[in-house]
């Protein structure tokens, strides 16, 4: 057979990355496409790995109905009937769906469609809440509708490029490097970044503020009262007000003074945006994850706004999507606060008048928080949960875990077989994944992109879109759901943005209303708003209907009085303070190479190779003030929560906060759900979490030893007394396990022969003894080849590094040299430990790389591309390459 | 110092032509060429041979020649005067004579003793018969060679490091072996039991077999007075067929020259820390001596007190000898075992141990306050040496002792070491 490739889309973050992927045989292999608008060909680490994660290990293949395999028809009529019977009891609002920015477009909208028009309650909310909810809310007061009005193109273009609240170079790395790239060929562009960490992103920027947390308000309005004041004036409604409310925060000094950042980065950044006409604001969850996020939203795109940077070349406030159809959900109206396809509730008539539905609902639902609140209380009766993982990514993940513990039904759609959700539904219906899906997603630019599947959906699994229809259709809906492809769901999808659309709404996919199936299929990337079929059909290429790359050009808006508004807003803090008892603010955030809560990431052993850990972040001051040291474990706890992470001191990490990433959960950490710890406070208007900012605490988690495993089969520690704390980190033929204990087994041959599931007194075992240090280290051998090793020591420090060992487990027997030094755990010669990796994209770890910076003499970061490949495919890796070389040079 | 050449010369007389008695001349003729006119007398036969490599010639492994040290050659072109096969019977301290067995009268100014040991007999009834052999000299090596050649059953008494060496070069040379000890374990003051149980596994494997913790009651005899077999102290008196008897349950210092002529001995003759007697103008070195209340059987120490009785006798000044640390090892093809020091878990000790069972290593290193005071290691020894070093120079090992069970090689920092043991 040969090679097939496929055009598809990346399903990681917003910026919708286009994907060739090839099948050969039975390999699959992915690379960037070259004619994406949105890429050009480039791929972060987590796209170029992609491949890694189309395995079936661990997939969810078949229904289960109350833990048991069931037959499709069990399953869907259970789903059908326990939802049709709670609806007969307690109504509509009694039900409700829980869906997910991984959704593709055709997905959501029969899930909206089904909720919303046949239910007929609006309780269908989504993951994009948690992310994107706050720049909705921002957009409608604005603009009138949800709209970003620029394009990436524009970052390019941009002479100042301001990020905001958004780690680019990590978790929009392919947009993050074209901004890098269009700035290297021209030194007068400048890049500003606003964010309370000194993180990747911030190394590489020109100025860097870094604002107390929640303080963007207060320097939003101090750059628009010195706007004002510098002679920009607009006529705009609502700027007076806003004008006027930005003054009361005072000057520069004043504004320095509340953001916690010294006046002449201030004054810097004012002036240099002042005089920057070609000026974006990109905004991420930094803005949009806070009590005043709509706000925060309001705040950056009044300046843009007062300055009529808008709609122009290089001049725009820009959004950028967390989530690869977060803009997808938004479009169909996946949101509980919209009804469909950029219509509210007093479209209500003309919506059940397009869908020809029995029922529509015609007021708001409830948003992500409030749902689970209303599940916990017992008001929602049934939950249907659909590609997402809310037990670990809800704010106070715990009462979230309570709540569907408590619900009398819970039906997940997932195509892992163990998630934390997954593991508390009644009913499971296995869901296609990315690879083996079809269908269209929009990312951050407007662009829609077919998704295309390339593999054979495997075992029992079936199409989101496909599932929800089935179910409509057993609970006697069948008119509605008749679809018989996601082409057909597109095209009554594209036929409702333009459904006596007569200009009043931007989105407007008139010109795919028509699409035959094979039109559909062949795609090509085509930006919204699209209007003229024709055109569409006779470019037969990107569809240049007319130039839909800047909105807003002509200075219209959809707002009933077709102009843009300024808001008037008022800086406040988070919603709670730090108090003596919580004196810490903690921050929530993604780090490079995980997606998510890691059920697709963690299959990729490069990339889970990246930051092995779930960590903690803390300022040298603080660290010292509570004791906890780097390397070693934390608790960090709030009043909700705690868990246990490695702490990494960094200047970087503002004094007072606290920086825990996302991802991880319960089937990858014994206790670093940090979801469990972030305070459920909203912002007013958009429903969003304000995960940016929860009152905590640090104190040293008191292990008396610490650890490692490796093993070739994964084990179950979570069953072990012995262990308190436990991170599992896939690798390439094994797994890692980092394990500490806040007490000191009895002994220590017994009890690690327990952990690695060693049972026979003749197993092939080594073992390396020094009781009074605390030192334990054993190896189990199998025919010569390495099956598992333990290492234990009284402090993270005294341990070896892994990667020497982890190259062990090749599959190939151990050979005799290697075994003998193999509980020392590194070679006898130190130059052959590769250490840990830096580069994910072709595997370059940190010795290697710094053997060749010095041997080679290499003294850039191209220099080290050139020699090692390191960082020249993704780049991501570049800052941490940057600082190899530096330390490098420190040390001449 | 100054240059004694002009000075008339001593005469040094050395009792003894073992390896302390000859290394302790060899350093003379370095430090001090001129100093004396030497005589040297030994009660075998031959001229200067390695004792500690008979077991390898009794094992077949080495022939006599190859362990001779010092030819009749050296003793001439150094201008030495040396009677073999002539023991000294009477130190005349007054008058600072020594009187071989033959008459010979010869004085000194300087008297060196290194009468060496004899092997300790069980004095149990029957142990004069012929065909019970000890294991000493290269005598001892060629009653054992030829008892060989006939084949038939040899029982060695000892478990120890010379009984081990003598059972398998035994066996080696076709004899049935077994090994009786009194003990459980093997080599019991070398190796704490997991070792000994790994060595005595491997023995088995090869062939030997064992009596543990047996005590001998009796060796039985034929009427022509040969040797027949054993009788175990035991419930059922029970008894075991034997061809020879090899004894090998240690060493007496021999004492009896210089308690005759009313030199302080304890179990050894007692010299202070430059090796004199207390008699300053007689000195001893070697396994007949007590020093600080040790006796040591090994060559390590021989070598540190050699050097410095004859720093002493060269008038350099005041080195001192303290004491020595000592290592062992086995001298049995490819068994590999290694002890140093104290390894018992004697409080305020750290014990840190490796095994692999698979490929049959063992390794045991006690620490005490951060320094290395006993070692026991088998299956991998290369690294023997150098423990050994560490121990006797008491380096602090906090700082590599995580890496301290896998070896030098881990270290890059530190000197190699060759493997050096008795």
């Amino acid at each position: 057979m040969n090679a097939v490739t496929t055009r598809t889309t990346c399903p990681y973050c917003g910026v919708g990355c286009g994907v060739n992927a090839v099948v050969d045989n039975d390999a699959v292999s992915v690379a960037g496409d070259s004619a994406h608008p949105s890429n050009l060909g480039s791929l972060c680490s987590k796209g170029t790995a992609l491949a890694d994660t189309v395995g079936l290990q661990g997939r969810l293949l078949h229904p289960v109905v109350d833990g048991r395999r069931a037959s499709w028809d069990d399953a869907l009529d259970e789903v059908a009937a326990r939802f049709g019977q709670i609806i007969a009891e307690h109504g509509p609002d009694a039900v409700a769906f829980y869906v997910s920015g991984q959704l593709l477009t055709e997905d959501y909208y029969v899930a909206n469609k089904l909720m919303k028009g046949y239910i007929g309650s609006a309780n269908i909310d989504t993951n994009s809440r948690l992310c994107m909810s706050s720049a909705v809310a921002g957009h409608k007061r604005a603009f009138g509708e949800d709209v970003v009005p620029g394009c990436y193109e524009d970052l390019e273009v941009a002479d100042l490029v301001v990020l905001v609240g958004s780690n680019t170079a990590w978790c929009h790395p392919v947009v993050y490097q074209r901004i890098v790239a269009a700035q290297e060929n021209d030194p007068n562009k400048k890049l500003v970044v606003i964010d309370p960490r000194r993180t990747a992103t911030a190394e590489g920027a020109d100025l860097h503020l870094p604002i107390a947390p929640g303080t963007d308000v207060h320097l939003f309005n101090g750059l628009l009262g010195y706007l004002a004041e510098n002679g920009v004036a607009s006529d705009l409604p609502g700027t007076q007000d806003a004008v006027a409310e930005a003054h009361k925060i005072g000057d520069i000094d004043a504004v320095a003074e509340a953001c916690g950042v010294d006046r002449d980065t201030v004054a810097a950044f004012f002036e240099l945006f002042a005089q920057t006409e070609r000026t974006v604001t990109v905004f991420s969850q930094g803005v949009n994850q806070s009590s005043a996020g709509t706000d925060k939203v309001n705040a950056i795109l009044n300046c843009h706004l007062l300055t009529d940077r808008i709609g122009k070349p290089g001049a725009c406030p820009f959004s950028i999507t967390g989530q690869p159809n977060a803009m997808g959900g938004r479009e169909v109206g996946g949101l509980s606060s919209t009804l469909a396809a950029h219509m509210g509730f007093d479209a209500a008539e003309r919506v059940q008048r397009f869908w020809g539905s029995p029922a529509i609902a015609d007021e708001p639902g409830l948003k992500a928080v409030e749902l689970f609140e209303a599940i916990e209380r017992g008001e929602v009766k049934a939950v249907w949960i659909m590609a997402t993982n809310p037990l670990v990514s809800l704010p106070h993940a715990d009462r979230a875990k309570r709540a569907l513990e408590a619900c009398e039904f819970v039906a997940v759609s997932d195509c892992m077989r163990h998630t934390d959700t997954v593991d508390r539904a009644h009913v499971l219906l296995p869901a296609a994944a990315w690879a083996e899906k079809s269908g269209t997603v929009t990312n951050s630019e407007r662009v829609i992109s077919r998704q295309r599947s390339f593999l054979p959906m495997p075992g029992d699994t079936r199409a989101d879109w496909d599932i929800i229809c089935d179910v409509a259709r057993r609970m006697g809906f069948a008119d509605g759901f008749d679809f018989d492809s996601a082409a057909a769901i597109f095209r009554e999808h594209a036929a409702l943005t333009a459904f006596e659309n007569d200009g009043e709404r931007v989105l407007n996919l008139a010109g795919l209303t028509d699409l035959t199936d094979s039109e559909y299929d062949t795609l090509k990337p085509v930006r919204w708003p699209i209007f003229a079929p024709q055109t569409l059909r006779a470019a037969g290429a990107m569809p240049v209907a007319q130039d839909s790359r800047r909105l807003f050009t002509d200075s219209v808006y959809p707002t009933r009085d077709g102009q843009a508004h300024l808001v008037a807003v008022t800086p406040r803090g988070p919603a709670n303070a730090v108090s003596n008892e919580w004196p810490l603010a903690l921050n929530t955030g993604r780090i490079r190479d995980h997606w998510h809560t890691m059920t697709r990431t963690a299959k990729s052993a490069r990339l889970a190779a990246h930051i092995p850990e779930p960590f903690v972040e803390v300022h040298p001051e603080d660290a010292k003030r509570y004791g906890v040291a780097d390397g070693a474990i934390a608790t960090v706890s709030t009043a909700l929560g705690e868990a246990h992470v490695r702490v990494i001191v960094t200047a970087g990490q503002r004094e007072g906060t606290l920086f825990v990433p996302m991802h991880w959960n319960d089937q990858f950490a014994a206790r670093a759900r940090v979801g469990a710890l972030a305070n459920p406070a909203v912002c007013p208007i958009s429903g969003e979490p304000e995960f940016k900012h929860t009152p905590a605490a640090i104190a040293p988690f008191d292990a008396a030893w610490h650890g490692f495993i490796l093993a070739s089969r994964p084990l179950q520690l979570a069953a072990e007394s012995s262990i308190d704390y436990w991170v599992k980190v896939p690798g390439e033929r094994f797994y890692r396990y980092e394990i500490a204990g806040l007490t000191t087994p009895d002994a220590w041959a017994t009890t690690a022969r327990s952990w690695l599931g060693v049972g026979e007194r003749t197993a092939d075992w080594l073992e390396a003894v020094d009781s009074a240090a605390g030192r334990y280290r054993a190896a189990h051998m199998d025919a010569g080849h390495i099956e598992a090793c333990v290492f234990v020591a009284p402090e993270p420090a005294a341990l070896p590094e892994r990667s020497w060992l982890a190259n062990l487990f090749t599959g190939e027997p151990v050979d005799e040299t290697e075994r003998i030094g193999l509980l020392a755990g590194r070679p006898a010669d130190p130059g052959a430990d590769p250490g840990p990796q830096v580069c994910s994209c072709f595997g370059v770890a940190r010795n290697t790389i710094l053997r060749a910076i010095d041997e080679q003499g290499l003294d850039s970061v191209a220099a080290v591309g050139e020699a090692l490949e390191a960082g020249t495919n993704c780049g991501s890796c570049k800052p941490e390459i940057a600082a190899l070389i530096a330390e490098t040079q420190a040390d001449e | 110092m100054s240059d004694n050449a002009t000075q008339p010369k001593l005469d040094l007389v050395v009792i003894g032509n073992g390896m302390a008695g000859v290394r302790v001349i060899e350093d003379l003729l370095e430090a001090a060429p001129e100093r004396y006119s030497i005589t040297v007398f030994g009660a075998e036969p031959h001229a200067s041979y390695n004792r500690i490599m008979l077991s390898p010639v009794l094992a077949g492994d080495k022939d006599f020649a190859e362990i001779e040290t010092h030819g009749r050659e050296w003793y001439v072109d150094n201008d030495i005067a040396l009677y073999t096969g002539e023991a000294v019977v009477e130190i005349d301290r007054r008058r600072r004579m020594v009187v071989s067995e033959s008459g010979r009268e010869i004085g000194y100014d300087r008297l060196l003793l290194a009468t060496g040991s004899t092997p300790f007999i069980l004095p149990v009834p029957g142990h004069t018969l012929d065909g019970v052999i000890s294991f000493r000299d290269i005598g001892d090596v060629h009653r054992m060679v030829e008892a060989s050649e006939k084949g038939g059953k040899a029982v060695v008494i000892g478990g120890g490091l010379l009984g081990l060496e003598a059972g398998y070069g035994l066996h080696k040379r076709g004899m049935d072996v077994t090994i009786v000890h009194l003990m459980d374990t093997l080599m019991e003051r070398q190796l704490d039991p997991t070792a000994a149980d790994l060595l005595q596994y491997s023995l088995t494997q090869r062939g030997l077999s064992f009596r543990m913790g047996a005590k001998t009651a009796a060796i039985l005899g034929d009427e022509a007075g040969r040797v027949t077999g054993l009788r175990f102290d035991d419930a059922d008196d029970s008894e075991i067929d034997a061809d020879i008897v090899v004894m090998a349950v240690g060493i007496r210092p021999n004492v009896e020259l210089a308690k005759t002529a009313g030199l302080h001995c304890e179990k050894g003759i007692v010299v202070n820390d430059t090796m004199q007697t207390y008699d300053p103008r007689i000195y001893a070195v070697g396994e007949c001596v007590e020093h600080r209340h040790s006796v040591y059987g090994l060559v390590a120490p021989l070598w540190d007190q050699a050097s410095v009785c004859a720093n002493h006798l060269a008038y350099r000044g005041h080195t001192q000898y303290e004491g020595s640390v000592t290592a062992t090892q086995l001298k049995v093809t490819g068994i590999d075992v290694y002890s140093a020091g104290d390894f018992s878990d004697a409080e305020g000790s750290e014990t840190l141990t490796f095994s692999d069972v698979r490929r049959g290593v063992y390794k045991r290193i006690v620490l005490r306050d951060d320094r290395i005071v006993g070692v026991v290691l088998y299956g991998d020894t290369r690294d023997g040496g150098w423990y050994f070093k560490l121990m006797r120079e008491g380096a602090d090992v906090s700082a590599f002792r995580d890496l301290l069970l896998f070896g030098q090689a881990y270290l890059p920092g530190a000197e190699p070491v060759d493997a050096e043991a008795a």
